[in-house]
């Protein structure tokens, strides 16, 4: 039970430490402690990810660890406590992982900042946060981690906070999240109305019997009154999950709620690394898994999930394709591939989505962390294209960041279990929307598959556009071009390691034959949901096709980028509106402004103006001011008057009250 | 429990206070120190005191303890104190602020420090007797009196629209006052008594409670305050001194709340079932309304003070969702509600005192030179927020669970609020301690001093302790609680039956 606790709440002391006494013992005794307690903890998770997925395990269920009481509230009765299955077990591993290896990583990168405590001390709070959220036994310590991750990011966002851009960034990020939570909220307020309690496992146990039988009377009983439809128990389960959907959508910045996450690029690389690939954004993710005991009984909400994850994926590759900030392609190819993620889940493929969730923190946080050191290289610059020619000058970084690429890109055997990580999980999730049966199923297909053409050509245009042709960069800059220090390059090496092998190690257990076995019931699957079956037996063009969207993107970028570099420049001149639109990220940012900020600063002012001060001040107190001032003016007592007035009608209704009194109680 | 008088005790305590400043004279900096020291020594004895309250609670027992029983003038009237679930923590909540007020005023206040340190424990005097009071004529004597000393610390030592801060403030709670009063008589005309207990058994009829809720709804919303009856408050804190608007903020506004459950909910139950919807609707326009207002706002206080009739909205909800959930939350909305934005208004007299201006614009960058502040203004800010883990979150979770039982539009609207709360203070937070430091003027400015450590760091431990352990709190709470929703379901639910024998 100590090994659950000190899992979690070693970083939260590591985070103490190097923020409250950061400055008594300096910055790289806060570094040593914080990085060491990760690794600590890092190897604790792969203990647990071993022993609970694949060990002989000891009892029923899921293992439970209390900590402390927190709410009891009438049928509201919430604890502190762990809970720790195969789906915890592998946040665990993904989490810790990253989260040491990014430690390890800032040690290099951050080493000229004046505030390295401060840095440390978030990141290890940010890890704690995050554990508490996958840990979590109940939906409400599930938001404590969520909005913990979401302060968190707020906080390393704002880093550098005298930079305008990164603090308007951190506050963007965290308000365009709290409308995720805001559906979030409700959704639990739902789940609690619905089943008496927000205790997973009172949920899922009471999920399984949750649909009374077809035509059973009580089908048409209304359960639920929400927002003036009167629900039956399957449409109630509908809107409960669609609810807490819009809460996974903030975080995992699926569209319409996605305009934080490029933003977000304004926090130090590793932060992205971390938070804005690996580990935070993938928490909706994590959400739906978790809660897929309830999104199994509606298949409403899990075609919204499906749409609304291919709609994702399509429109961030789309604007990935012509972004220049090296930072920002991740960052857009991180909002695509966590598209990818909710397809698989709204298909009904969890265990896919999560397998994907897997690979992909190591490829991305690689990818990052790869891009970290070409920034680092380059003295901070981030624009590609003053950048090209690098591969010499840093060839460790270019042969790391080539395994991310291919990784992402998915390249592998078609047919086979043999390839890069991505090649594995992304596959896996596109045959299973092939032979999905949900009405939007073939159009999500159709768009995954353009998307992974997308993704071939962004993820080869940064590699080509960085590493390779003649140098963009001034004189100085290539010149002093260097290699990362040690300290950083080995996180990319284990993390490359990762990209390589986590696909073909993992994908029986997750996806494969050995998935039920592995899961142990963590992952819950409907009797009629057999998707994960069906996947292996779609057609071999289905399977071929990421392979050939890969290859096709391959040489459309090699193509433009080093065989005839002017074309990039005549399609964009030849298509302006398009290219704009898509620079322009579809105008979001700008639609939001209009259509939230401004007009929510135009209400408040308009309240602020004509409501308070033009209307209740006016006709109010200031209506009556005006007559008493008239009045006390010819008494010529204006100063203070009102007091004495005041006790003395005061006095005088005492007075009257009491008389009163003494008078009925002689009568 | 012995029959020591323990609540007198803790009422009247500040009186001995008062007694010994009235002997000191001010002149010279010994006087000005002897003041401060017997005004923070007797705070500080009175909060101790109280604790013993909170040790020798019985959290299983629903009715009042601690009773203390005097006839007065052969009348009905009595003086009668005692304290439940409900009431017990709003009495540890004042004792425990007022030190905070002392300290807050150390070097801030500069002239006539006897009149304001003595007007502070007159006021704290009346605060608590609020509180215990199991009468209603006494009741409305400590709830009426307690403004004159506030009005007082307004229009004495305010900023300078003080005069008319005030006399809004004098205005608006006038009405309700009045109508407070002839209430009171004809409760006592249908009842036969003035005693809390004894009312709260009486079934009033309801076409009665109808107006006699009223009457009481016009004053305890003003004291909330509820939209649209709000505008006082700004003013008023703009203009008080760092100390009167934490007072403002932490506890005059809970006496509204207070008296919403002590008398409105348990006695009038029909007439509160009738008029929830309305009360449902001032508050999300409060939510919704209010927080608009507040982003706007260029002043520091006043956006403060927006924010909280804001958080007050939840508490009326809470309230009259009538549920556990949304009574317990909204008790606990209200003392956290009480020491977090007591501790913004600290946070904000911080560096007032440092350079008189409440201009937002005439801040930025503060976190350069005031990395210790950053951080204590930065956890008030979450628990304004209604971060999880601060105790801010827990009120308004359960208030909103509360009111989603109650109806899910207004938990629908009421949870916009998390979005436009973090809009409002992240904002503040932005403009006032991120970015560069520019501006000359704040270039010199030195972090907290010992004293505002003092001050800030036990605000910020409370904050988190009761934000990741709230169980002390709802122990207190739970049985009187249950107590209070139970009997108003039971009436409403009778007066529904008797509804449709009549149809």
């Amino acid at each position: 039970m100590i090994l659950y606790k000190a899992i979690v709440f070693l970083p939260l002391i590591g985070a103490i430490i190097a923020g409250l006494f950061g400055r008594a013992i300096g910055a790289k005794a806060s570094e040593l402690v914080t990085t060491g307690l990760m690794l600590i903890v890092a190897a604790l998770s792969w203990y647990v990810f071993l022993n609970v997925g694949f060990g002989a395990h000891e009892g029923e269920g899921p293992i439970r660890v209390e900590v402390l009481r927190w709410i009891q509230s009438g049928g509201i009765d919430v604890s502190w406590s762990l809970r720790i299955d195969t789906l915890t077990a592998v946040m665990l591993v993904v989490v810790n992982s990253v989260s040491s290896l990014v430690h390890l990583y800032s040690i290099g990168y951050m080493h000229t900042d004046p505030s390295r405590p401060r840095f440390f001390s978030y990141l290890s709070l940010f890890t704690f946060a995050m554990l508490m959220l996958v840990t979590s036994d109940n939906l409400l310590q599930m938001f404590f981690g969520w909005e913990g991750v979401g302060l968190a990011s707020y906080l390393l966002i704002g880093f550098w906070y005298t930079k305008p851009s990164a603090s308007a960034a951190a506050m963007k990020a965290f308000i365009v999240n709290r409308v995720g939570d805001f559906g979030f909220v409700l959704g639990i307020a739902g789940v609690f109305v619905l089943f008496g309690s927000i205790d997973f496992t009172t949920i899922f146990a009471a999920a399984k019997t949750y649909l009374p039988a077809e035509g059973a009377a009580e089908n048409a009983d209304v359960v639920l009154n929400l927002f003036g439809m009167h629900l039956d128990k399957a449409h109630a389960i509908t809107a409960v999950c669609l609810l807490l959907f819009m809460g996974a959508m903030g975080k995992s910045a699926q569209f319409l709620l996605h305009t934080w996450l490029p933003d977000a690029m304004e926090g130090p690389t590793p932060v992205s690394a971390l938070i804005h690939a690996a580990t935070m954004v993938t928490a909706g993710v994590f959400l739906v898994a978790r809660m897929s005991p309830l999104f199994e009984l509606s298949h409403t909400a899990l075609t919204v999930v499906t749409l609304i994850g291919a709609i994702t994926a399509f429109f961030a590759a789309t604007v990935g394709l012509v972004q220049n900030d090296i930072k920002r392609v991740i960052a857009y190819s991180t909002c695509s591939q966590l598209g990818y993620m909710f397809v698989s889940l709204g298909v009904g493929a969890y265990g896919a989505g999560v397998f994907h969730l897997f690979t992909h923190a190591f490829f991305k946080a690689l990818l990052f962390l790869c891009a970290g050191s070409v920034i680092h290289a380059m003295h901070h610059e981030q624009d590609m294209r003053f950048m090209g020619g690098l591969r010499k000058k840093i060839p460790l970084t270019f042969w790391t960041m080539l395994i991310g690429t291919l990784a992402i890109t998915g390249v592998g055997i078609p047919g086979t279990e043999i390839g890069f990580a991505g090649f594995l999980s992304k596959d896996a999730i596109i045959e299973s929307a092939y032979a999905s049966e949900l009405p939007v199923a073939g159009f999500a297909f159709t768009l995954l598959v353009i998307a992974a053409f997308f993704t071939s050509f962004y993820s080869w245009r940064l590699v080509f556009m960085t590493f390779f042709g003649h140098t963009r960069a001034d004189h100085h800059t290539y010149d002093h071009a260097h290699e990362s220090p040690q300290v950083m390059l080995i996180p990319l090496f284990v993390l490359a390691i990762g990209a390589v092998l986590a696909g073909m190690v993992f994908y029986g257990y997750f996806v494969g034959e050995e998935q039920a076995e592995f899961w142990k019931g963590a992952i819950f699957y409907g009797a009629e949901n057999h998707i994960l079956e069906e996947a292996h037996h779609v057609p071999t063009l289905v399977k071929w096709s990421p392979f050939i969207a890969m290859l096709l993107g391959l040489l459309l970028s090699w193509y433009m980028y080093i065989k005839s570099p002017s074309t990039p420049k005549v399609l964009a001149s030849q298509h302006r509106a398009l290219y704009n639109f898509l620079l322009n990220k579809w105008y979001f940012d700008e639609l939001y402004d209009l259509l939230f900020v401004r007009s929510a600063k135009a209400l408040g002012r308009f309240f602020w103006k004509k409501g308070d001060v033009g209307l209740i001040d006016a006709y109010g107190p200031n209506g009556v001011a005006a007559r008493v001032v008239d009045v006390t003016n010819r008494m010529a007592r204006l100063q203070s008057g009102y007091l004495y007035h005041y006790a003395f009608a005061m006095l005088l209704g005492i007075a009257a009250l009491v008389t009163w009194m003494m008078l009925g109680s002689a009568l | 429990m012995t029959g020591w008088p323990i609540l007198s005790t803790v009422t009247f305590l500040p009186l001995v206070g008062v007694a010994l400043l009235l002997l000191m004279r001010e002149d010279g900096a010994n006087g000005r120190r002897n003041i401060l020291n017997i005004s923070l020594a007797t705070t500080v004895v009175t909060f101790l005191a109280s604790l013993f309250i909170w040790y020798h609670f019985d959290n299983s027992n629903v009715g009042f303890q601690f009773v203390e029983s005097h006839p007065w003038l052969g009348t009905g009237i009595g003086y009668r104190v005692g304290v439940d679930g409900i009431s017990m923590l709003f009495v540890i909540l004042s004792t425990f602020l007022m030190p905070f007020c002392i300290l807050a005023s150390w070097n801030a206040i500069e002239h006539r420090l006897k009149e304001y340190m003595i007007a502070f424990l007159i006021l704290e005097v009346l605060m608590v007797g609020v509180f215990v009071s199991l009468d209603i004529v006494l009741f409305y004597v400590f709830f009426e009196a307690g403004l004159i000393p506030m009005f007082i610390i307004i229009g004495v030592w305010g900023g300078k629209d003080r005069v008319y801060a005030s006399y809004k403030f004098f205005l608006y709670t006038l009405l309700g006052s009045v109508l407070m009063m002839l209430a009171i008589m004809a409760m006592y005309w249908d009842a036969g008594t003035t005693d809390i207990s004894e009312l709260l058994k009486h079934d009033f009829p309801p076409q009665m409670q109808m107006w006699l809720w009223l009457a009481f709804f016009a004053s305890f919303a003003v004291k909330m305050p509820m939209w649209p009856v709000h505008t006082w408050l700004p003013d008023a804190h703009v203009q008080a001194p760092t100390a009167g608007s934490v007072i403002l903020a932490g506890i005059l506004l809970k006496l509204g709340g207070y008296g919403l459950l002590r008398f409105s909910l348990p006695m009038f139950p029909l007439a509160s079932d009738y008029f929830a919807p309305m009360v449902y609707a001032l508050s999300v326009i409060a939510i919704i309304y209010t927080s608009l207002v507040a982003m706007m706002q260029e002043d520091i206080k006043k956006l403060i003070a927006y924010s909280s009739v804001a958080h007050m909205g939840y508490v009326t909800l809470g309230i009259f969702a009538a549920n556990t959930q949304g009574v317990q939350g909204a008790i606990f909305q209200m003392i956290s509600h009480g020491f977090v934005s007591g501790a913004l208004f600290l946070c904000v007299g911080v560096v007032y005192d440092r350079t008189h201006t409440r201009e937002i614009a005439a801040y930025g960058g503060l976190v350069n030179n005031m990395p210790k502040y950053a951080v204590a203004f930065m956890v008030f800010t979450m628990a304004n927020v209604g971060l999880p883990g601060t105790s801010g979150f827990i009120g308004e979770f359960l208030t909103l669970i509360g009111a989603f039982r109650a109806n899910t539009y207004v938990a629908l609207f009421a949870a916009t609020g998390v979005i436009l709360s973090a809009g409002y203070a992240l904002w503040l937070y932005r403009r006032v301690v991120f970015g560069a430091l520019e501006k000359d003027s704040l270039k010199g400015l030195v972090d907290l001093s010992g004293r505002e450590k003092l001050i800030l760091y036990p605000l910020i431990a409370a904050t988190i302790f009761f934000g990741v352990y709230p169980a002390p709190i709802f122990d207190v709470t739970a049985a009187s609680v249950d107590h209070l929703v139970q009997n108003y379901s039971a009436a409403v639910e009778a007066a529904h039956k008797v509804a449709a024998l009549v149809n």
